[in-house]
């Protein structure tokens, strides 16, 4: 689609379109949604279905699902504690929202939403706002001694404190951004070369041999993509434990 | 890995002069159609609309996962662990178990060879005190036979000797009576007496 206009456009593919046509026009529901709902469906098949026969000596989907239940486990159990279990849940969740949404993005004509800022974004802010309640109802008013680190000289307060402030408020933002900017670029260059492919496929005789180094690269790049679709989910979540852990412990 | 990745760089550079020939032949084609970033209309209504959606939808998936999900998954590993912890006290429980019935037949073989030497020993000195109570017993019994026989060994010389006087005085009696005439009884038996007496044998 791309070729035949002669031009690489690689940023249509992040554009929002109604799904089922009037029906989604009607209620906003776009293609964006469509994949989250897909994407909980799948994560919801894998750990209730995929669980179904409560096996002693699992299966191998119930082996992928205690396997990920146990990977998000240990890591909130390792970075927040014993008192991290009452948050596992939404660690867990998010992981595989993240993980999902990242990976469908990789098959051929679906939507990757992690891709749009303000999903992530969303995502990022709902964090903060977790950990921040979860600091408040803690620690109480106490919970701002965070922003002054213990035993730090009385006379760099006013320094400290606004830098401490910022500090706190930038994590959404980079949060997000650092999701969003991978699956973008991810995809951008994904599109990028495949464009290449065509264009270079067109250049008469030595075209096809010329087209096959773009194509190689692609290939990959899909591979270096779905590595960097674990990867961001995993940090992303990661991130999250050790906020909550600032917000469980304060320092 | 990083042999996919020194690939992938390798080709990029490969690939950078013919991708240089087609970014020149297409000038501003990189950016967009429309121009800018559809993530960054935030005035487009769709991309709050999104946002409003994927809360709904993750909120969904957070009660599902918190309610029924994760709960279901714990309990599996729960009774997994459980299960295993099962087994191992059992087997631990059976080991304790053969090892106190070893020890059990130790000490039975230890305590029965003891009752075994004991009771050889109680018969060697029992056989040992009836053999010498036997032997005293036979000893004492042989002592008076011996005793009795010469009593009566005693009791016959004593009978003897006495017949042998009376004899003995009939005999000197009747020599006399044959050489000299008729002897005086009195004068003869002294006259044995003795003779007796002189051989030492009264």
């Amino acid at each position: 689609m791309a070729a035949e206009g002669k031009a690489i456009d690689a940023l249509s593919q992040f554009e929002l379109a109604p799904f089922l046509g009037a029906l989604g026009e009607s209620v906003r529901f776009s293609q964006s949604n469509a994949h989250m709902l897909l994407a909980i469906g799948l994560i919801t098949g894998l750990m209730v279905w995929g669980m179904r026969h409560r096996a002693v000596v699992p299966g191998r989907l119930q082996a992928l699902a205690e396997s990920g239940y146990e990977f998000v486990h240990d890591m909130v159990s390792a970075q927040v504690g014993e008192e991290g279990k009452r948050y596992f849940p939404f660690v867990f969740s998010l992981f595989m929202f993240i993980l999902f949404g990242n990976l469908l993005g990789m098959l051929p004509y679906a939507f990757t939403f992690t891709s749009h800022i303000a999903v992530t974004f969303a995502l990022a802010a709902l964090v903060f706002v977790v950990v921040t309640i979860v600091a408040l109802a803690i620690h109480g008013t106490h919970f701002f001694s965070y922003f002054f680190p213990e035993g730090a000289p009385k006379l760099l307060a006013p320094v400290i404190i606004p830098i401490e402030i910022i500090s706190y408020l930038s994590r959404p933002l980079s949060l997000s951004v650092r999701l969003f900017a991978n699956m973008v670029a991810g995809h951008v260059m994904l599109k990028v070369f495949a464009t290449f492919v065509v264009l270079l496929g067109g250049l008469g005789v030595i075209g096809p041999f010329v087209a096959v180094l773009p194509l190689a690269l692609n290939i990959a790049l899909v591979g270096f993509e779905l590595l960097v679709a674990f990867l961001q989910a995993y940090v992303f979540a990661i991130l999250t434990s050790i906020y909550l852990h600032d917000a469980v412990h304060l320092h | 890995m990083s042999k996919t990745i020194r690939t992938a760089f390798v080709l990029a550079l490969a690939a950078m002069p013919a991708m240089a020939q087609v970014a020149a032949e297409h000038p501003g084609a990189t950016t967009g159609s429309e121009g800018g970033m559809p993530q960054l209309a935030f005035g487009n209504p769709w991309t709050i609309a999104q946002v409003v959606w994927m809360l709904i939808i993750f909120g969904l998936l957070y009660y599902v996962m918190a309610r029924y999900a994760l709960p279901q998954v714990e309990g599996v590993l729960e009774a997994r662990r459980q299960r295993i912890e099962g087994d191992l006290e059992s087997a631990q429980v059976a080991k304790q178990q053969a090892d106190a019935a070893l020890a059990e037949l130790q000490a039975a073989t230890a305590k029965a060879r003891t009752e075994a030497q004991s009771a050889i020993a109680e018969a060697t000195q029992q056989a040992q005190a009836e053999a010498t109570a036997r032997g005293e017993a036979l000893n004492a019994r042989l002592a008076a036979q011996i005793e009795a026989a010469e009593k009566r060994i005693d009791a016959s010389r004593i009978a003897a000797l006495g017949a042998l006087r009376q004899v003995a005085s009939d005999t000197a009696e009747a020599v006399v009576g044959r050489l000299i005439g008729p002897a005086d009884r009195g004068m003869v038996e002294r006259a044995v007496d003795r003779e007796l007496a002189a051989r030492g044998r009264a």
